[in-house]
């Protein structure tokens, strides 16, 4: 794309996309940490990923002021204003999956005490790479302005929502049959709930990406997923 | 250059239409084929990078090109259903109807009243001095001006500030109750004060009078506007909504120029 013919104007908008593009690469390691954490019962990983979640709430702080400047001082148009808009929305999004990937971190401590492995833990990390990088396209998607990549995302979130109706009743199995399971299993259906709420926000991201490109919004999509049908 | 599609939005009532409208200086053309209509109910904005036929293009919607010895220009263009260019247009009663205000304010050296009530005076549209001082009353409430001047109407009308004689001109070209106003940036040599009383004087005049503005401030356009007309080299590039064209423009010309990234 041609550059401003003020200067300081492309720069400021190379600086907000480096920063986009920073939150996003914390945000899918800390899902992806997280669900390693997990996986190995690994209790320093998952005290880790809660404690980079602030620097992930720290670019948040910064992009927002970072777009209140811009606004104020360069009076983005057209796809200048729409992608100082997408910015300033994703990364109240991309915070929001901080956020889960650092509950799910949380949660590992509390797992890990049982010391028993369960079935359902097994396809969790699948669920949680498919969310990740759901995570990942879709910012990727912004830094290329890339219409079809985000579609391509928004796609893929039915995917995160079987995998979630999918735990949901095998962890629901497990607790009728085992009532001494209930515990884990909570904490479980919990992680589940929060990868696919992931998928929903970077589905969302996903959407602000496409018109942010395009000026146009998605077509709307059937939502599905987040009530999982009777066991 | 192959003449990019254009959006002619419809309108409830169009007051002008243009229709392959070409203008030449001499052996250079600085409008090529432009057709746009004018409807009564928005404001319409021209803009464009400086030399890109904005204002000669405004210029003939009430032949003010006709001055200029070399000019000459094609094509169609009617105010009502009627040919404006047309042999037996008037064009007296022509920039009556299609009033204009210049970039800057350019009040007679004669009193505030006087500014006002010599077009209705020659237009014969008032009969004795009180028809006229209720005119110049009118016209100057609807200038936004009346509080401001009505003790000193008999007051030179150039000893007034930048933006109130603009406001005069307004006023004048109000006068003689024309259909449709043309301003040619009106606020270019105005302040920011000035410039906000200018452009809330648009939005009450709008629905009133059909008004196209020619303006280098973008923001301005996207303030004042209802439809944006973006010209390039002469060309209209992009005609629409003022709200798509600042959000979401069609043709890579209107977005770099909007952007900051024209040149």
């Amino acid at each position: 794309m041609a550059e401003h013919t003020i200067k300081a104007f492309d720069e400021e908008i190379d600086k907000l996309r480096g920063l986009i593009a920073e939150m996003g690469g914390r945000a899918e390691a800390a899902i992806e940490n997280a669900m390693l954490a997990l996986q190995r019962q690994d209790k320093s990983l998952a005290a880790e990923v809660v404690a980079d979640d602030k620097r992930i709430d720290a670019i948040e702080a910064e992009v927002e002021k970072l777009v209140v400047q811009i606004i104020a001082l360069r009076a983005p148009m057209a796809n200048d204003l729409r992608d100082v808009i997408a910015a300033l929305k994703i990364v109240s999004v991309v915070e929001r999956i901080g956020d889960y990937a650092k509950n799910i971190a949380k949660r590992v401590p509390s797992i890990a005490a049982n010391q028993r492995t369960l079935e359902p833990v097994s396809l969790l990390p699948s669920m949680g790479q498919v969310a990740g990088e759901m995570v990942h396209d879709a910012l990727n998607a912004f830094a290329a302005r890339d219409a079809d990549l985000a579609l391509a995302v928004i796609e893929r979130d039915t995917v995160v929502d079987d995998f979630y109706n999918s735990v949901f009743r095998t962890l629901v199995t497990y607790m009728v049959e085992n009532p001494k399971t209930i515990s884990e299993c909570a904490h479980l259906l919990f992680i589940a709930k929060n990868i696919e709420r992931i998928g929903d926000h970077a589905t969302n991201v996903a959407e602000m990406v496409h018109y942010a490109a395009t000026g146009v919004t998605p077509p709307e999509r059937e939502r599905g997923g987040s009530a999982p049908q009777e066991v | 250059m192959m003449h990019e599609p254009q959006t002619l939005v419809p309108a409830t009532e169009t007051k002008m239409t243009a229709r392959d409208v070409k203008v030449f200086y001499g052996e250079k053309q600085a409008i090529k084929g432009v057709s746009i209509d004018v409807d009564m109910d928005n404001v319409t904005a021209f803009i464009g990078p400086s030399g890109c036929g904005k204002s000669t293009f405004l210029r003939t919607l009430n032949r003010m090109n006709d001055t200029v010895a070399s000019a000459r220009v094609e094509g169609t263009i009617t105010l009502d259903g009627e040919d404006i260019y047309a042999p037996s247009m008037d064009v007296v009663q022509l920039r009556a109807r299609v009033g204009m205000v210049f970039q800057k304010p350019n009040p007679f050296p004669k009193s505030i009243y006087e500014n006002i009530a010599y077009g209705p005076r020659i237009h014969g549209l008032a009969h004795g001095k009180a028809d006229l001082d209720v005119i110049v009353e009118k016209s100057l409430r609807r200038a936004g001006l009346w509080d401001e001047v009505k003790d000193r109407l008999h007051d030179s009308g150039t000893a007034l500030s930048g933006g109130q004689q603009q406001r005069l001109c307004i006023g004048r070209a109000i006068a003689v109750e024309p259909e449709v106003i043309l301003m040619d940036e009106p606020c270019s040599a105005l302040d920011p004060i000035a410039t906000a009383k200018i452009e809330e004087l648009i939005h009450e005049l709008r629905g009133r009078y059909a008004i196209v503005i020619v303006t280098h401030n973008m923001q301005q356009a996207a303030r004042v506007s209802q439809r944006t007309a973006f010209f390039h080299l002469g060309e209209l590039v992009e005609y629409g909504v003022t709200s798509d064209i600042f959000t979401n423009p069609r043709q890579e010309r209107t977005k770099d120029y909007i952007t900051g990234r024209y040149g």
